[in-house]
């Protein structure tokens, strides 16, 4: 097997000198350094892919004199643990991230959303939290930051839940707008990031936006962390440039008999191997938080699609109707049709209530149930039916 | 921050105000688009989607009630993607929800069955997804039946926001989410002050009144029962919404002959209990000053709150049991007139109380658990049998087919049907105050109050927290301890804005001799049983005719009723009397917070 793919070794580098980048930023100035984010191209890794130099502006540029900085480590998509490793890994990188977040926006608070299955990962972030709050009060910021621990629902991944169960409410989102830039934490301004994405700055800090950019395609800069799993030669969590291609990917990852790769977990895409050649890992093509599930012609697309629907309807926060009631119908009509309960042709009726759930969903949860559920049937129509 | 922003909807040019709702923009222009979750008194949910629009540059469709318009949006509500997503989600809801309408009080009422009437469901497009129908019917007052709940959370909303008690909520999550109690206790186990409040928000029939009409009926047509009515002042101003008449319009002399024509063997009047209740409150509050101001008793608690309303008192009971020693020991007048039913006017009549049936009319669902508490018995039998909401009367009416617009006006039977437009005003937040000063002013200083036309305008009103004083000048020799004392009184409707205030008062904020309570948004006028819908500009219509209801009474003085002299001659001696506290008088209990 070739390799072609570029790996890059950029957030688990050994040593950064958080402090002197601190420092250069302070000496930069904040509305520079803001340029330097927006000149490289850095879109958020929790998945979404906001521009996060736009994110930090928008909060800057709010009048407000509370602001709050929230680190997103809820890692709650199926297929994805690149959080844990760089938490476990590079807590000091992350936590500087979100001091030199704070500083930019002027917020003076900040919170590290934690699943709480990562509970084991408090101490050690507690340590990194203590060092970096030392050294930047030496710098004379003022910058509290605290964990706070999730209770296991996967919607309290998604921001607006997130900052409701923070707030010790029902996690469910809220309707955008406002949004947390505008109206976050407590109703207050607030930059929720990803854990990789303030690494990222950090590493932007450290090497330049023009350096930065050299990495990956016009759509997509930088390198990602990609969670690898499934039927795949080496699984593990590998940093690599964006922009490869589906095929790209499988001949390095893939264990020679790659039937279909989902990417970006149960929110993600089912690609088919006839796909693999021109679908592109990356905003221009498939954007993904990091999730690779590779199956081989072992799997059953059926139990696959069942498995993903299960999840969703459990992990639906309930209160917008086409999502809650949605996936149920979704599960229940891919069951009924194996079955011989539905004919074949309730699928399409099923299509098109997932196009529903897509443009009338409260959320992005919602809003992506169709996205595996429409690629897999799509693709593999006849392991659903028979 | 009055900015005005240009918008297009379906093509029609649209000039409003920053922060409109699209929803509220589209209604400018008569362009209907439908909702279920929204409500006009209560904040903004955005998720039964049902409202969904399309605005031009958008990837996904927007719920037009909780998106604001921006300048230059063009917004559709009426394309393909717009309307299947507004099919389907009917459909699903149908496939989560109890569709057996025949059998439920709410079919011809319910939203989602206009809706669904609306857009043709008729073919099942899903499966079904429907539970078994187990209704909680724990309480007194209110019947909840999950298999009919939409999940919209009007009724968490309205619990939340307009009565601060939090007693419903949503819980579990994905396809097990469920509006429900804490721990999914019944109802009549959880801090539930049985306003209903919920219930006339609640656009299905998942939370409904308790009827007990077929009761009723076996009592009016037992020849042993001796069945008499009371009807309370707020049900008058609204009962003809349920007969096509315009909110506001009053059919006071409509409803007793309809009540008359039913069968009812005396039609008597809860305003006339409302006026003894002014005689024993006044009375009991000027005790409680005087024991404050001459005696100096530490213990009378002051400020002294108003006990008529059954929500309030188990809000208390509740939330803030150290306060229940400043409220008033007189019972509702609903309970007075039960009481005084059972003794006072089986004696006159010659009728043998174990055959008396005790039915009332109220506006409320809480009185029904009111009437059931057990402490109301001091008849020796249960003082009040049966309570029916305004709206279970509409039923009855309309089971004997008697159409109420076309009935000749009559009065109501004597005694205890007798009152005045003091007691009306028992219907509007602030009446009891108002009727209170009309009788205590006067029998401290001998005169009129000081307002023209008797109407005290400060303590009318719809804003949330009332605040008034007067000053006492020129008092009577007995009375000399309040000359020149500046009476302080407050006024709250709506459970949130009285936990504002009573919190206000517990925190020493402010200092007040006398607070009236109501647990319902408007005062009785806008209670949990009155017809549905409600919102602002039909409470408002009720009250106007509260007010002129009033203002066409002959006697507008409590103290001036004339059956009200009678009975303290012929049977309770005086306010206050040794008679009255065992018979009007009651006590208080402390619940859990739950
Ligand atoms: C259902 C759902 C789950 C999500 N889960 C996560 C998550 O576990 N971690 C995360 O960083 N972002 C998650 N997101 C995305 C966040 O809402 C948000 O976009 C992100 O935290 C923003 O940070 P970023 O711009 O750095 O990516 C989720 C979104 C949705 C709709
Ligand atoms: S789309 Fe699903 S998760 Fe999102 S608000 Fe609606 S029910 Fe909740």
């Amino acid at each position: 097997m070739a390799t072609q793919l570029k790996r890059t070794e950029l957030i688990f580098k050994e040593y950064m000198d958080c402090n002197a980048l601190m420092k250069n930023v302070m000496k930069m100035g904040r509305d520079a350094f803001i340029q330097e984010l927006l000149d490289s191209g850095l879109k958020g890794r929790g998945g979404a892919g906001f521009p996060t130099g736009l994110k930090w502006k928008i909060v800057k540029e709010t009048n407000s004199d509370v602001k709050y900085v929230v680190c997103n480590a809820d890692e709650g998509e199926p297929g994805t643990f690149k959080d844990r490793e760089i938490l476990t890994k590079a807590s000091d990188k992350v936590v500087w991230g979100m001091a030199l977040a704070a500083y930019i926006v002027g917020a003076k608070e900040g919170f590290i959303y934690l699943r709480g299955e990562y509970k084991f990962l408090g101490t050690k972030l507690r340590i990194a939290i203590d060092r970096m709050e030392n050294s930047i009060r030496a710098l004379g910021i003022n910058f509290k930051l605290e964990l706070v621990f999730g209770a296991g629902a996967y919607i309290c991944g998604e921001e607006t839940s997130l900052l409701q169960s923070m707030a010790g409410h029902r996690g469910e989102p809220t309707n955008k707008p406002p949004f947390p830039v505008n109206w976050g934490y407590l109703g207050k301004p607030t930059v929720v990031n990803n854990v990789e994405t303030f690494v990222n700055t950090m590493i932007i800090a450290e090497i330049g936006s023009a350096e930065y950019k050299k990495l990956g395609t016009k759509a997509s800069q930088g390198s990602k962390l990609f969670s690898v799993s499934g039927d795949c030669c080496k699984e593990g969590v590998f940093e690599l440039e964006m922009g490869m291609t589906v095929q790209e990917f499988v001949e390095e990852f893939g264990d020679g008999d790659t039937k279909a790769v989902q990417v970006g977990g149960a929110s993600g895409f089912c690609v088919p191997r006839k796909e693999f050649a021109n679908t592109i890992i990356g905003y221009e093509g498939i954007p993904t938080g990091g999730s690779m599930k590779v199956f081989n012609s072992s799997r059953s697309m059926y139990n696959i699609l069942e498995n993903y629907l299960v999840f969703f309807e459990e992990e639906s926060c309930g209160q917008c109707t086409p999502c809650r009631v949605g996936t149920q119908q979704l599960l229940r009509g891919v069951r009924a049709v194996k079955r011989k309960e539905k004919p074949k042709s309730y699928l399409d009726e099923l299509l098109k209530l997932a196009n529903t759930m897509k443009y009338a969903s409260k959320c992005g949860l919602g809003r992506s149930v169709g996205n595996a559920f429409k690629s897999i049937i799509e693709n593999f129509r006849e392991e659903i039916v028979y | 921050m009055n900015n005005t922003v240009n918008i297009t909807i379906n093509g029609t040019p649209l000039q409003v105000a920053e922060g409109t709702t699209i929803l509220n923009a589209a209604k400018m222009l008569n362009v209907h688009i439908p909702t279920l979750c929204h409500h006009d008194d209560l904040c903004v949910a955005g998720n039964c989607r049902i409202c969904v629009v399309e605005v031009k540059g958008d990837k996904t469709l927007v719920a037009s009630c909780a998106t604001p318009v921006k300048e230059k949006m063009e917004i559709l509500t009426n394309t393909q993607q717009i309307r299947q997503a507004r099919k389907h989600i009917l459909e699903l809801l149908l496939t989560e929800h109890n569709i057996n309408c025949i059998k439920c009080s709410k079919s011809n009422s319910c939203e989602l069955q206009t809706l669904a009437l609306e857009y043709r469901t008729d073919e099942e497009l899903f499966l079904s997804l429907r539970r078994e129908s187990n209704p909680d019917m724990s309480s007194y007052a209110i019947q909840k039946d999950s298999s009919k709940c939409i999940r919209c959370t009007r009724c968490v909303r309205t619990c939340a926001e307009i009565q601060g008690v939090n007693a419903l909520t949503m819980s579990y999550k994905g396809m097990h989410t469920i509006m429900t109690t804490f721990l999914d206790k019944p109802m009549s186990e959880v801090v539930c002050t049985n306003c209903g409040q919920c219930i006339n928000r609640c656009p299905t029939g998942a939370l409904i009144e308790r009827n007990y009409i077929e009761e009723v009926w076996d009592a009016i047509y037992d020849p042993s029962k001796h069945v008499v009515v009371q009807t309370a002042p707020a049900v008058r101003v609204a009962l003809g919404e349920r007969f096509a008449l315009r909110p506001g319009h009053r059919v006071t002399g409509k409803m007793v002959a309809a009540l008359r024509s039913m069968g009812f063997d005396s039609i008597l009047d809860t305003d006339w209990s409302a006026d003894l209740t002014i005689m024993e409150e006044g009375t009991e509050l000027l005790s409680r000053l005087k024991k404050a101001l001459v005696d100096g008793d530490a213990s009378t608690a002051l400020p002294m709150f108003t006990s008529c309303s059954p929500g309030w008192i188990k809000f208390i009971e509740h939330i803030y049991p150290d306060f229940l020693p400043n409220l008033s020991t007189c019972k509702s007048p609903q309970q007075m007139f039960g009481a005084l039913a059972k003794t006072y006017y089986a004696e006159k009549k010659g009728i043998d109380p174990k055959n008396m049936i005790s039915v009332s009319i109220m506006p409320c669902t809480a009185k029904k658990y009111e009437a059931n508490r057990p402490e109301m018995r001091d008849s020796g039998f249960q003082d009040v049998d049966y309570v029916l909401t305004t709206r279970e009367l509409a039923s009855m009416i309309q089971q004997t087919g008697v159409n109420v617009n076309t009935l000749k006006a009559e009065n109501y039977d004597s005694i205890m049907g007798a009152s005045t437009g003091a007691a009306v005003i028992f219907g509007a937040t602030g009446g009891v105050m108002e009727a209170a000063i009309r009788t205590a002013y006067e029998i401290v200083t001998g005169r009129e109050v000081p307002f023209e036309k008797l109407n005290i305008i400060p303590v009318r009103g719809f804003e949330g927290i009332k605040e008034a004083s007067l000053r006492l000048e020129k008092v009577k020799p007995e009375w000399d301890f309040l000359e020149g004392v500046e009476l302080k009184v407050a006024i709250a409707h709506g459970l949130a804005n009285a936990r504002n205030l009573v919190q206000a008062i517990k925190d020493k904020k402010v200092e007040y001799h006398f607070v009236e309570i109501m647990a319902c948004p408007g005062g009785c006028l806008g209670g949990g049983g009155q017809p549905i819908p409600t919102n602002v500009e039909i409470r408002t219509a009720r009250m106007e005719a509260i007010y002129k209801e009033d203002e066409k009474m002959p006697i507008r003085k409590s103290h001036e009723n004339p059956e009200i002299k009678a009975i303290y001659e012929e049977f309770l001696e005086e306010p206050n009397s040794h008679k009255s506290h065992k018979l009007l008088h009651t006590y208080y209990t402390e619940r859990n917070r739950y």
